[in-house]
């Protein structure tokens, strides 16, 4: 209900921007919302979201697997992790555009060098995380596993994979936001599709409507997936946490 | 340098320890264990009793394996499935209590663990997660959990420290009952002296570290059939064999 009002507001006051400032400069919600529209028919709005959502999964993957398994080995390695550490100080503070750049020169304007640029951006970020939750890995229950001589697949599950599930949430979380804001500056430098593309597209010709229809769809697409994917995902892997406040002190 | 093996002389546990050295960062090696031997026999309870900080705990991680960096054998009885309960519960904390047991014993039959969850007061906890539980029922879990594998050895690291007298008295006795039902090959470490009286058929005093076994008392009539005479007659043993043998600290 508050989310509502505050999303309430926040529209009434572009509104009342729009109607203050010439309609080229800030043009309002209607006028927005129409154009959205008129994408939305026209096919082009999905196909565009469609194929920057696609991007972003397929950079968000990579980058998440090869930093949880990357991120595990440093954590539970000493000589891994003084061997790799300066090579994560350097990609996490290799500007992303840097990044991209170097992608697209060595790779080409590829589809490759687009997702493979997002992906190495938020790597070093997933590996970072990750490290830390296999470091916090407790060595007790570990212990009990070897006696109770667990299975490979069964230490995974149900040993490694729950202690890592808030470092994974929390790599989630800021890598969703991050990407997707990457995979924009790859579209617009590099890719002729995208809601990157179009949202350059719109600056060229100085056309704000257009530039509004694509970006406020995106965001709502994100909050949408953070919302109904990863927030309710969350809530499920830690729901053995609130048990503490309704613990059972009486045998 | 050491050997773990499982071989089937009278399946029995045989530990034959020359040396147990820590490293510490930068200082000399401490010596936890030195010449410690001990035999138990197939289907008995053995207890070692020893003052805190003896050694006990490293003993009890060199016979689960977790420990290999050791001077001597240990022999496990034959198969050498090993149950243990650690001195605090270790239960997976996202997982139910009857999915603890199904972890661990991914071969146990169903109605086998619904019996055991009966057998110790748990059936209306199955679907609690240990972080719902008291420490005296966590402890249960963890015992029914050791003995879902079916052990050929069972190991109980101070099962009752930390519980309040009564709890003690219930665990004390359920643990009693099943050393006798089962015949489980069982090592329970304690620092309690009677407790040890109470549930072992053969007891192992440890002296002060580097610890090394002192003497081995049997206890004649164990358990159930055991009586306050025998006990408090052990019990006297013990603390003339304290008194001779190490110089207190």
């Amino acid at each position: 209900m508050i989310r509502f009002i505050s999303l309430t507001a926040l529209l009434l006051l572009w509104q009342l921007g729009a109607s203050l400032s010439d309609p080229r400069r800030l043009p309002g919600p209607t006028a927005v919302f129409e154009k959205v529209y008129e994408e939305a028919v026209s096919g082009a709005l999905f196909s565009n979201l469609t194929i920057t959502l696609a991007r972003v999964v397929a950079a968000f993957a990579l980058a998440m697997s090869f930093g949880t398994a990357i991120g595990y080995v440093m954590g539970r390695n000493k000589l891994a992790d003084r061997l790799l550490d300066p090579w994560l100080v350097t990609l996490l503070n290799l500007p992303a555009l840097v990044v991209i750049v170097l992608a697209y020169v060595w790779a080409g304007l590829t589809e490759v060098a687009a997702v493979g640029a997002v992906a190495l951006n938020k790597l070093p970020n997933a590996i970072v995380v990750v490290r830390e939750g296999a470091r916090a890995l407790d060595p007790h229950l570990e212990d009990m596993a070897q006696v109770f001589r667990f299975s490979p697949a069964a230490r995974l599950k149900h040993l490694i994979l729950p202690q890592l599930a808030p470092y994974l949430a929390a790599a989630t979380r800021s890598g969703l936001s991050l990407v997707w804001k990457i995979v924009l500056v790859v579209e617009l430098l590099g890719r002729s599709n995208g809601v990157g593309f179009e949202i350059n597209m719109a600056f060229q010709l100085f056309d704000m409507k257009l530039l509004l229809a694509y970006a406020l769809p995106f965001v709502a697409l994100m909050l949408g997936v953070e919302t109904f994917l990863v927030q309710p995902l969350e809530r499920h892997v830690s729901r053995w946490r609130r048990g503490v406040s309704r613990r059972l002190d009486r045998v | 340098m050491n050997d773990t093996s499982r071989a089937g002389d009278g399946a029995s546990l045989d530990v034959s320890i020359a040396s147990k050295d820590y490293h510490s960062a930068g200082g000399s090696p401490l010596r936890a264990l030195e010449d410690l031997r001990l035999t138990l026999p197939a289907g008995q309870a053995g207890a070692v009793v020893g003052p805190s900080g003896c050694g006990k705990t490293t003993l009890l991680r060199l016979i689960a394996g977790l420990d290999k960096d050791y001077v001597g054998t240990i022999v496990l009885p034959e198969h050498g499935q090993l149950g243990m309960v650690f001195q605090e519960p270790r239960l997976l904390p996202w997982r139910s209590v009857i999915d603890n047991i199904r972890i661990a014993a991914p071969h146990a039959r169903e109605d086998d663990i619904a019996a055991l969850l009966d057998e110790f007061g748990l059936a209306e906890h199955a679907s609690h997660f240990p972080r719902e539980l008291s420490l005296g029922l966590a402890r249960r879990v963890a015992l029914a959990r050791a003995l879902a594998v079916k052990p050929d050895l069972l190991l109980l690291d101070e099962p009752l420290v930390s519980l309040d007298a009564a709890l003690a008295k219930d665990l004390r006795e359920m643990i009693a009952r099943l050393i006798d039902e089962r015949r489980i090959t069982t090592l329970i470490v304690t620092h309690d002296l009677r407790e040890a009286i109470a549930l072992a058929d053969r007891i192992f005093l440890l002296s002060p570290r580097p610890a090394r076994v002192v003497a081995t008392l049997d206890v004649p009539t164990p358990r159930r059939a055991l009586e306050r005479e025998t006990a408090e007659k052990i019990e006297a043993q013990a603390r003339a064999i304290y008194q001779g043998s190490s110089s207190p600290r």
